[in-house]
């Protein structure tokens, strides 16, 4: 059977033709060669990237119905029992991760999907590459998405993952994350990165932190406690808010360039 | 004082188990079983693209996932365009997609584009997201007036967006990330 995704609903009120996105900062986001994270080496092109303007295609993208999404794909804890039929649950702190998501004017992103993918308490992946000692847990997958809502708001329960080694400088150490991709409205807002937790140690000491060469944007992807969320007798609660590649807006709506 | 914003979320790698988030069957995950996304169903004459990625040692990069994005056969993106997911394959690093030719589309002010696919790459070792292109080697006419390739500087480079035609409808495109012929990236 082949099932698709189909593109979500045309949002009315946004139309495809608005301005531009600002540019990246690519000295705010990590270069593409960073030697302290060796994989990059040979991964990382050597000419420069070619600039050019925004086209129709850059300034739409695709769109996610949330009819597409299961019962529990926001909730880690259960969703792989569930799908497995054992129906179980995930073994692992219960935290709830919520936020916001905007563009760099502010202006929330709504209806837009997230997906992530984590680690088991014991800092293993379910994965056929993953050949950590730590052992898997049964009900655990580590695979999740979500929608924003109107107000670009998301948020998913889940368990919190544990550190893990890799083979780099030796044997270095991820701090505990989760990884998380994010369309956007359009193409040009297309971003994959990672949430950390605040007051985890082994976040100075990652050489694929570091590839970020400001401190602050590192400090932007660290998840903040935040017990006015928390659920009593259930679970913490983490804040990270997303910001998006702001889009700027038509002054001028007679000049209907692309159309 | 100029007007501050809010600074874009930085990039982080998509690491080596980006399958676990964005096609887990493809790990071993035994949900979303029924998503085809290297497959997409839209009307229009039928194609198929062997991808590979190689990195600076000409080593396949076989933890890769790519995304596509194109206009449909009409040339209309926005809520018509076209979007798939495909993950290189664990032993020899290709990648397929099966999807509908895109036809020849809007730039700005009035300009038109040869058609194209535009891919993002995905994985271990990279920082960001790298954004290429894939024209077809049947579209010369189209593709010199181009203003993505005209962009391009150094001719010859050009050369590294043009899928190789294997038969009818069918492609294969390798992406260098480094080194020689190295393939072209935008910034957009
Ligand atoms: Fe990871």
């Amino acid at each position: 059977m082949n099932a698709k995704i189909q593109p979500g609903e045309n949002q009315p009120g946004r139309t495809a033709w608005q301005g531009d996105f600002v540019r990246r900062d690519r000295a705010w986001h990590p270069p593409a060669y960073t030697p302290g994270y060796k994989t990059s080496v040979l991964r990382s092109p050597n000419c420069a990237l070619i600039s050019l303007e925004q086209g129709p295609a850059e300034k739409t993208g695709p769109r996610f119905a949330r009819s597409m999404l299961h019962e529990f794909d926001n909730d880690l804890t259960i969703n792989y029992a569930r799908a497995t039929g054992s129906g179980g649950e995930a073994i692992g702190e219960r935290i709830i991760v919520h936020g916001r998501v905007t563009d760099e004017y502010g202006r929330p992103v709504p209806e837009t999907l997230i997906e992530v993918w984590q680690a088991n308490a014991g800092g293993r992946y379910r994965h056929v590459k993953d050949g950590y000692m730590a052992p898997l847990d049964p009900n655990f997958g580590g695979c999740g998405r979500v929608i924003t809502d109107a107000e670009g708001r998301y948020f998913f329960r889940t368990i919190k993952p544990g550190a893990y080694p890799w083979p780099n400088n030796g044997s270095d150490w991820r701090p505990a994350h989760i990884h998380f991709s994010i369309f956007g409205e359009a193409f040009a807002q297309r971003l994959v990165s990672q949430l950390y937790f605040e007051g985890d140690p082994l976040i100075p000491l990652c050489p694929i932190v570091n590839t970020i060469p400001d401190k602050r944007a590192i400090d932007s992807l660290v998840a903040r406690l935040d017990m006015g969320e928390m659920r009593p007798f259930d679970c913490l609660a983490y804040r990270l808010d997303i910001v998006l590649r702001g889009r700027q807006q038509t002054f001028f709506e007679n000049l209907t360039e692309g159309m | 004082m100029p007007v501050e914003y809010r600074k874009e979320t930085p990039s982080q790698t998509a690491g080596p188990y980006v399958h676990i988030g964005t096609v887990p069957v493809a790990c071993g995950i035994a949900m979303r079983q029924n998503e085809r996304l290297d497959s997409i169903d839209a009307p229009g004459p039928r194609i198929v693209i062997e991808g590979l990625v190689l990195d600076g040692s000409g080593a396949p990069v076989k933890d890769a996932m790519i995304e596509l994005w194109q206009a449909d056969a009409q040339g209309r993106v926005g809520e018509h365009g076209l979007w798939g997911r495909a993950v290189a394959d664990f032993k020899d690093g290709r990648f397929f997609f099966h999807t509908v030719r895109p036809g020849t589309l809007p730039w700005r002010a009035g300009r038109m584009q040869a058609p194209h696919l535009t891919l993002t790459i995905f994985a271990r070792g990279i920082n960001i997201h790298l954004h290429t292109r894939v024209y077809f080697p049947e579209d010369a006419a189209a593709q010199a007036e181009d203003p993505a390739l005209n962009r391009i500087e150094q001719v010859e480079r050009r050369k590294t967006l043009i899928a190789e035609r294997l038969g009818d409808g069918q492609y294969r495109h390798v992406i260098r990330l480094q080194g020689d012929r190295e393939t072209v990236f935008f910034d957009m």
